[in-house]
């Protein structure tokens, strides 16, 4: 009985590996397979410039000779053109690296956007009540009835309107980015605002304002925490989303530009090729987005799930 | 009953008038109409003649007010890359697009439905299984993936289908349908299977919940030891009881099926205002995209309007509810 040791406070990586989110995960083979996807889709977008055989932007690496040569195990496929390559002799494989690369950070960037302007709405919207709580909640009420796709295509014009027609790419990124940002705010807005009204009426938020800490200091540090766990899901199922919206705008072209493309915009170039018998072109983009929106999906399910109370 | 018809009204109202205001704005601020519409030659002296002839020079006020009027009456100004009038346009195109909408929606739920019956009853049949991993699949993959496949599958390997347009189209007064020809019917089945896959797989997911639901409850187990046959007990009494919800959704969905149609219609290249409304964002031709937004959102609207309406008329419990007095 002396003998009985002295339990130690385990490490972070010890408490994460015996945790219930990591039985729920080793449980299910989909969501490991799905997991695995995304790492190694993650990996190769941002290893990218090692891992290809081309800069895909950069004209002076581009043969026209080069052009149209089908996927290497076909009968006319040439090294290293592992997927073939398109009309300006670009490799395919590179395009797709670097256009996941695209699509990924505008997709991030985006949910980024959307959540921190949708917590901090919801935050307050929750915290102050009255007359600022019904504005904000009736204006994502009317957003809501909206698809967010018509209302990124609406602030895509009229912001190119605003700026001109012919953006370079990198700002092209950023109004993508703030497109996609307004139009997903009203999810993470209206979780949060929920929460923050069961929690404000706890004790400990009590405590908070009795010691005298400011609104600001109790919404962030105290209350925000514990409306984390819904919002996470939220964040990874809109990840998918919006991946998903800036596809569709490149393709719909009011998105990235041929100079600087998404998988969405090496679709839309595709497409121009599909009559043509080179599927090549297409099939391979249209693939790596698949995969990349179906793991993700597969990701956000499971998170879910493992972080709902009631199914356990 | 009355008094909530017209709070509802009411509410829409107040919508549409925030709805007009951010339309006018874009019509008005997002870029100088008068730069879109005339040619880079064009004197000052004569730039301030089209302004003043356009009314630009008034106070913003009055100006929304004219819009607003204008848009009442389905007035919205002139397209800057057609030279024409904007409600010509959206007339012109307008059935195109509520053809392939409403196809969709039939398509949708009709299949949507039956699926969903199916993968409830037989919920552990390999089938069944099968049906819930294509809707999965369904949901990930986006509108012009799958609009593309099905042109790679049937128009170019197969030759089978059409890959674009309308085909023959024959004319009621000024509208326009495609279903009374082949060739109309044939280019209308790819892209309102586009349309509708989303629409069905989500009905798909709910007539399966609400029917696994439904079966759980007390009047079906009394139902079955009345000894009624299976088939009277599952469609005569639980799939009543499933469809209410399943209506509201598939009526709610119709204004975002109208929405979705945008990327549909440039896939097939389909002359109805989603590809009008995609050839004005890349143009900016703003009259073009405020008008659209008014168009589109009125439907909504309106949809959503009439859904609550019926939905309270259907379901005697929510009646209750609303009769209360908060």
């Amino acid at each position: 009985m002396t003998d009985a040791p002295i339990p130690r406070t385990p490490s972070l990586l010890a408490r994460a590996i015996d945790s219930d989110i990591f039985y729920s995960f080793r449980r299910s083979k989909l969501t490991m397979v799905a997991a695995a996807i995304v790492f190694v889709l993650l990996m190769m977008a941002l290893f990218a410039p090692v891992l290809v055989v081309q800069n895909p932007f950069d004209p002076a690496q581009l043969e026209l000779i080069n052009s149209r040569i089908s996927p290497l195990w076909t009968a006319e496929g040439q090294r290293p053109f592992l997927l073939g390559t398109d009309e300006q002799g670009r490799d395919i494989y590179s395009a797709i690296l670097y256009g996941m690369r695209i699509s990924l950070v505008v997709g991030v960037l985006g949910v980024s956007f959307a959540a921190v302007l949708g917590i901090g709405l919801g935050l307050i919207a929750g915290y102050v009540g009255g007359a600022v709580d019904s504005l904000i909640m009736r204006i994502a009420d009317v957003q809501l009835t909206f698809p967010a796709i018509l209302i990124a295509l609406l602030i895509d014009g009229v912001v190119k309107s605003a700026l001109g027609n012919h953006l370079d790419a990198s700002t092209t990124l950023i109004v993508l980015v703030v497109a996609i940002g307004l139009s997903f705010w009203v999810q993470y807005a209206r979780t949060v605002r929920g929460s923050v009204m069961v929690e404000k009426n706890k004790d400990y938020v009590a405590a908070a304002q009795l010691i005298g800490l400011p609104a600001r200091v109790i919404m962030i540090r105290h209350v925000l925490p514990n409306t984390m766990g819904p919002i996470l899901v939220i964040a990874t199922i809109n990840l998918a989303l919006a991946i998903i919206t800036e596809a569709t705008l490149s393709f719909l072209g009011s998105g990235m530009p041929d100079t600087m493309p998404s998988l969405g915009t090496l679709i839309r170039i595709g497409n121009n090729y599909l009559f043509s018998g080179e599927w090549w072109v297409i099939a391979f983009p249209g693939l790596a987005l698949a995969s990349l929106i179906l793991s993700i999906n597969l990701l956000g399910d499971w998170l879910r799930d493992a972080l709902n109370p009631k199914l356990q | 009953m009355l008094a909530f018809i017209l709070r509802r009204a009411l509410q829409s109202i107040g919508v549409m008038i925030a709805v007009g205001i951010i339309a006018f704005t874009m019509f008005r601020f997002a870029g100088d109409p008068v730069n879109q519409m005339v040619a880079i030659d064009t004197t000052p002296a004569q730039r301030a003649e089209v302004r003043a002839s356009l009314g630009l020079d008034d106070p913003v006020p009055v100006q929304f007010a004219r819009y607003f009027i204008n848009a009442v009456q389905f007035k919205f100004g002139v397209s800057y890359q057609f030279r024409q009038p904007v409600s010509a346009l959206l007339k012109e195109r307008m059935p195109a697009t509520l053809e392939l909408a409403t196809c969709a929606t039939v398509i949708a739920m009709v299949f949507g439905i039956l699926m969903g019956i199916y993968s409830a009853l037989r919920k552990d049949s390999f089938f069944a299984k099968v049906l819930q991993a294509v809707s999965l699949i369904g949901i990930s993959l986006p509108t012009f993936l799958i609009g593309i496949l099905l042109i790679y599958l049937f128009a170019v390997t197969l030759g089978w289908l059409p890959s674009f347009g309308r085909g023959d189209v024959v004319k009621f007064g000024w509208w326009t349908t495609g279903l009374l020809t082949i060739s109309g019917l044939k280019a209308l089945i790819m892209p309102s299977v586009t349309l509708g896959l989303f629409q069905m797989t989500l009905i798909m997911r709910l007539v399966r919940a609400e029917m696994l639901e439904v079966l759980r409850t007390d009047y079906i187990r009394f139902a079955r030891a009345r000894g009624l046959t299976t088939r009277a007990i599952h469609f005569g009494h639980a799939l009543k009881n499933t469809l209410v919800p399943v209506i509201t959704v598939a009526g709610l969905q119709f204004g975002s099926v109208i929405a979705f149609a945008i990327i549909t219609e440039t896939v097939f290249q389909w002359p109805g205002m989603g590809l009008l409304f995609v050839q004005a964002v890349q143009n900016v031709d703003i009259p073009i995209m405020a008008a659209y937004l008014l168009v589109v959102s009125l439907i909504f609207v309106t949809i959503n309007l009439i859904v609550d309406i019926l939905y309270t008329v259907v379901d005697p419990r929510l009646r209750a509810t609303i009769n209360r007095p908060a």
